[in-house]
Order: structure tokens, then sequence, then C-alpha cells
């Protein structure tokens, strides 16, 4: 029986390596065909596909580097997931944090408004926000991506942070209230810091969002002033359509960043997007 | 709408299990204090969320080309009439359910395959699990480009793959409508198995190990155990993720707008691309609401159906259940 059984999981260990080695091949060769496909050139595309670079060819990601449209781009989605990421950060905190804790007529009302929003698909809103922005003359203007965007990230923001604003004992707050700190008090020096842990999950939800969203900076941002680096990423592939090392290496850069995000911040970052999968 | 209106504050009841006494506090917030802390998140709301769809709902009952004021033509339910009878309309809704199908047969079974096979202890999964998430870590359209160079004509990673086997390929993987829709769907299931796998392995870190060393003591084989135990007891996770996967694809645009703008002759299109093109491309801004309002009928339906013939079981008390992590 024993040794039968070591067999059987050296067995089954073997079956779960070819498993798991053929899925590494799937998801690593389209990011390796951009990471080496950037150090080819052209020829070197076409004629060796497959191997390694030779030589290896700096130029296409140097010249990306140097470029001031790469890095205005990077700037904008910076900018954009930063500025997106505080507001509704901060306004979802506020309303979470009535809603947990006070009662008010209309309260449930509101919040059940609140929650509605997670029915509505984002595509539904476009076209009529693109209206809205125009008439507020926000077009080619970073707050007409940062507002709907925060605005759209709400709703889940406030349900997050509504569940754990009630799960602090009411003693805490008490004791608070006792020692003189009113509600703006209790909110910003108290309950805010104990939130922490929540706080970074909902951000990075919101930074991740902001940092992938494609279609409204597309309807949004016309000129190329503010645009970020999805746009920037589409555009330059079709300016440069039959450069494909170059457009290679454009993508790889412009993955990076989300790497070595996903790299340093692997478990905020998983539990973050689980739980809006979850919640959503 | 309601904030101004002034609530009434009664005494805080900030958690009903803890709350044993009624607070005495000197300093009740009064109605301003809490509406100053609603407001901004109110006003960016109603602008920003509520606004707009409100209009949509009203525009789609017109003929508007978006330019000059507000919209007069009104056409009652003409816009919807003939979405019924738009053909691209029509195959936008027959590739949603392709997608939807093909998911469920092909992508999820992978996911969930893979979610029990990194469940096991084997040196290096920790190292796969990372590594099967960063697809979905990357940017849609930023990916999309990367596989239309995977997939070009001749030039591309899939074809130089082909001819290196010796295979001169005379495939458009992204030109012939016959095949695009699986390409495509190739690379939804590269983008987003990951995520379903993370989410099934959370859902079967739930299950506790008792379950199974009880099943063991009376002597049931893995095999039984897992039919008896895991499949009956991931069920909230199945059925959460499938209908996470669904919403997500009605609303697919950036991935297949950036990698076929919906071609060949609309054979890869979807609501949204189709929404798209007639509302900024045609200035067709009343059809498009229309179809905006479609696809907003098509997710609630939907929701509203899955909530109650699938979803209720899932409220009774499971073991397990997807969605109770914040």
């Amino acid at each position: 029986m024993k040794v039968t059984t070591r067999r059987a999981r050296l067995l089954r260990h073997t079956g779960f390596y070819i498993a798991a080695f053929v899925t590494t091949a799937f998801v690593a060769t389209p990011i390796l065909f951009a990471l080496l496909g950037g150090f080819k050139d052209n020829q070197q595309l076409r004629e060796n596909a497959l191997g390694l670079p030779s030589p290896w060819n700096t130029q296409n990601y140097t010249d990306v580097l140097a470029s001031g449209a790469f890095w205005q781009q990077v700037f904008s989605s910076v900018f954009i997931a930063l500025i997106t990421t505080f507001i509704v950060v901060a306004c979802s905190a506020m309303v979470a944090f009535v809603f947990a804790r006070y009662a008010f007529r209309g309260r449930e009302g509101l919040f059940t408004l609140f929650a509605a929003g997670m029915m509505f698909p984002f595509a539904v809103a476009v076209l009529p926000l693109f209206i809205i922005l125009r008439t507020f003359e926000l077009l080619n203007s970073p707050l007409g991506v940062i507002l709907p965007q925060a605005a759209f990230g709400l709703p889940l923001t406030i349900i997050i942070l509504r569940t754990f604003f009630r799960s602090i004992p009411a003693e805490v707050e008490e004791a608070a209230t006792i020692d003189g700190a009113g509600p703006w008090l209790f909110f910003s020096r108290i309950l805010l810091p104990m939130a922490r842990p929540v706080l970074a999950t909902v951000s990075v939800l919101a930074l991740v969002g902001s940092w992938n969203s494609f279609l409204l900076p597309l309807v949004v941002l016309q000129k190329s002033t503010w645009w970020t680096l999805p746009l920037g990423v589409t555009q330059f592939s079709g300016q440069y359509a039959s450069d494909t090392a170059k457009v290679l290496a454009f993508v790889m850069l412009a993955m990076l960043p989300a790497l070595v995000f996903y790299a340093f911040a692997e478990r905020h970052l998983i539990s973050g997007l689980t739980s809006g999968g979850t919640k959503g | 709408m309601t904030t101004t209106e002034s609530p009434r504050v009664s005494p805080g009841r900030p958690d009903r299990r803890e709350g044993k006494s009624p607070r005495k506090r000197s300093g009740r917030p009064g109605a301003g204090t809490l509406a100053t802390f609603i407001a901004p998140g109110l006003v960016l709301f109603l602008l920003f969320v509520i606004l707009p769809v409100l209009f949509a709902a009203y525009v789609a009952f017109f003929r508007w080309n978006g330019l000059g004021g507000v919209p007069t033509d009104f056409v009652g339910l003409e816009n919807f009439r003939n979405l019924l009878q738009d053909e691209v309309f029509l195959g936008d809704l027959w590739r949603l359910g392709l997608i939807v199908v093909l998911s469920l047969l092909v992508q999820l079974p992978i996911s969930f395959g893979l979610a029990m096979l990194l469940h096991q202890r084997f040196p290096g999964r920790t190292a796969f699990r990372l590594l099967f998430f960063v697809p979905y870590v990357l940017t849609e359209a930023v990916t999309a480009v990367l596989f239309r160079l995977v997939f070009s004509p001749r030039r591309g990673f899939a074809d130089s793959l082909l001819a290196n086997l010796g295979v001169d390929s005379q495939v458009g993987w992204l030109s012939d409508r016959e095949i695009v829709m699986f390409v495509i769907f190739g690379i939804l299931t590269w983008k987003f198995f990951g995520f379903h796998m993370i989410l099934f392995l959370a859902g079967r870190q739930n299950i506790p190990d008792e379950l199974y060393e009880a099943a063991a003591i009376d002597g049931a084989t893995g095999a039984q155990a897992f039919r008896s135990i895991t499949l009956p007891l991931m069920g909230p996770t199945v059925r959460m993720i499938v209908f996470l996967s669904v919403i997500g694809t009605v609303q697919l645009f950036d991935l297949v707008y950036v990698l076929t703008g919906g071609g060949p002759f609309h054979a890869s299109e979807t609501l949204a691309i189709t929404m798209y093109e007639q509302g900024f491309q045609r200035n067709q801004i009343g059809y498009a609401s229309a179809l905006s309002i479609a696809m907003f009928l098509i997710s609630l339906v939907f929701a509203l159906f899955y909530q109650r013939f699938v979803l209720n079981r899932d409220l009774q008390g499971s073991i397990t259940t997807a969605g109770n992590r914040s």
C-alpha cells in the first residue's frame, strides 16, 4: 500500500507538472514574443521569429523611451489614475461612514440608489456621458475622464467600506465622543487609520480600473495632449503598422508598469481584484 | 435627491450585534454634518451615473444626431423595432451566445481544473499561481495590440511558428469571418482563465479539510470525495463565476475593438462596438441609445433570472459563499 501510494504520488506530480508547464507556455509565449521581439529588427522577426534575438538590438526600446509621447502618456495614465483613486476613495469613505454609523430617514433608499449603480454597465452610459461632458466643456480634459470614472467606482467602494465601518465596535466611537471628538475628528483620526487595509484594497481596485480604462478616454480625449497609455499604444500600433518590432517594444514597455506593480503588490492586487469580482 | 430635506437624526446604531446600550452623546451630528459627508459622493453619482443612464433611456425614443440642444424628433419605439430587424444587432446577440457557451464548456472547466491542480501541494505551485494570473493584470487594449501582432498575416508569431513547423498557413486569423470568433475566444481565455482560476481556488480553500478527513475515515476514495464534497460545495463559487463571466461578456468592448474593430464585415462585432459605431461614427445617437438600453436590459433580465432561479439557493446558509470576502 505504502509503496503504491508513493508511486501514485510521483505519477500524479508528473501529471501536475505537465499540465502546469503547458499552461505556463500558453501564458508566457505571447509575452515573450513581445519582450524578445522588441530586441529584434523586422528582418529578424521574419526570419528568426522563434529564436533569441541575434544580435540583440536595443534601438526599439531606446527609441520609445526617448520619445516624449511615451512619457507624456505614462504621466497622463498615472495622473488620471491617482486623482480618480483619491476622489473615489475619499467620497466613498465619507458616504460609507454615514451609512454605516448613523441612522436617518431615507438612509436605506439612498443606499439602494448607490448599490443600484452596480447594475449599470459603463458602456450603457458612455454616449450620454459624452454629451454631458461636451456640455460642461470637459472634453479633452483629464477631468472628463476622472469624474465619470470616480462616479462609476463609487457603488462597489461604498459597499466594501460600509461593511468594514460597520464592523468597528460602538465602544470605539463612544470613547472618542467622551473625549470630545465630533464626527469629523472620529472619522479622520480614528476610523480611517483603522481602515487602512481595506482602504488599500479599494484603492488598488480604483487604480487598476483607471489604469486599464479604454472606452472613456477613447471618447473623451480626442487630442493627444492627455492620451493615456492604452490610447497611445493603439494609436502607435496604427502609426507604425509596418514596424512590428518597434510596436512590440512599445507594447512591452506599456505592460511593464502593471507587471512591476503586480510583482510588488501581488497580494493586495489579487485580493482586491477578486473581491471586486465577487462583489461585482 | 434626499440630502437636502433634513434627515432627522436618531441615535446611531452602528452595529446591531454590538450595540448593547443606546449611546448617550453630547454632540450628536446634525443633519448639516451628515449632508456634508454625503454630498460630494452623491453629486458625483447623480451627475455622472444616474443622469447619463436616464438620459440614454430618454434619447432612445428619439431620432437624434446629437447636435444642437435637446432631441425633438420623437419616434416612439421605432429605434427598438429597428434594432430587432438589424442584422448586426442580431448577430451581436448570436456572438454573445457563442462566447458564453464556449466559456461555459471550455474556459471555465479549464480554470476549474487548474484550480483543483494548484490546490494540491507540490513544489512550485505558488509560482504557477502567480504566473497564471499575469494576463488578467494587463490592460485589455494593450493585450489586444499584442495579439494583433501575434496573429498578423505571415509576419505574426502564429504564422512564423507554423512556418517553422513546415506549415504554410493560409489562414487569416483575424480576417477570416469563419474563425475570427474562435481566435477571439482563445484570446479571451488567455486573458481571463487566471482570474477565474483564482476565484475557484478561493472557493476550494473555503471547504474545510475536516470534511475530507471524515470522508477518508468512512473509506471514501478521492473520486468519491470529489463528487460528493468538492463539487456540491463549489456550487456557489461556480454560479458566481458563471454570472460574472456572462455579465462581462455582454459588455465586451476594449479587446475586440482594438483587435478587429468588429470586422471583418461585422463578423466579430459586439453589442458595445455596434453601439459605439452607431453613436460616435454615424451620429445615430437615438438608435445607439436604444442599443445601450437593450444592453442594460439584457444584463438586468439575466441578473434577475439568475438571482431568482440559480443564486437563491445559495442564500440559504451554505458553507462556502463566494461573496464573503471583503
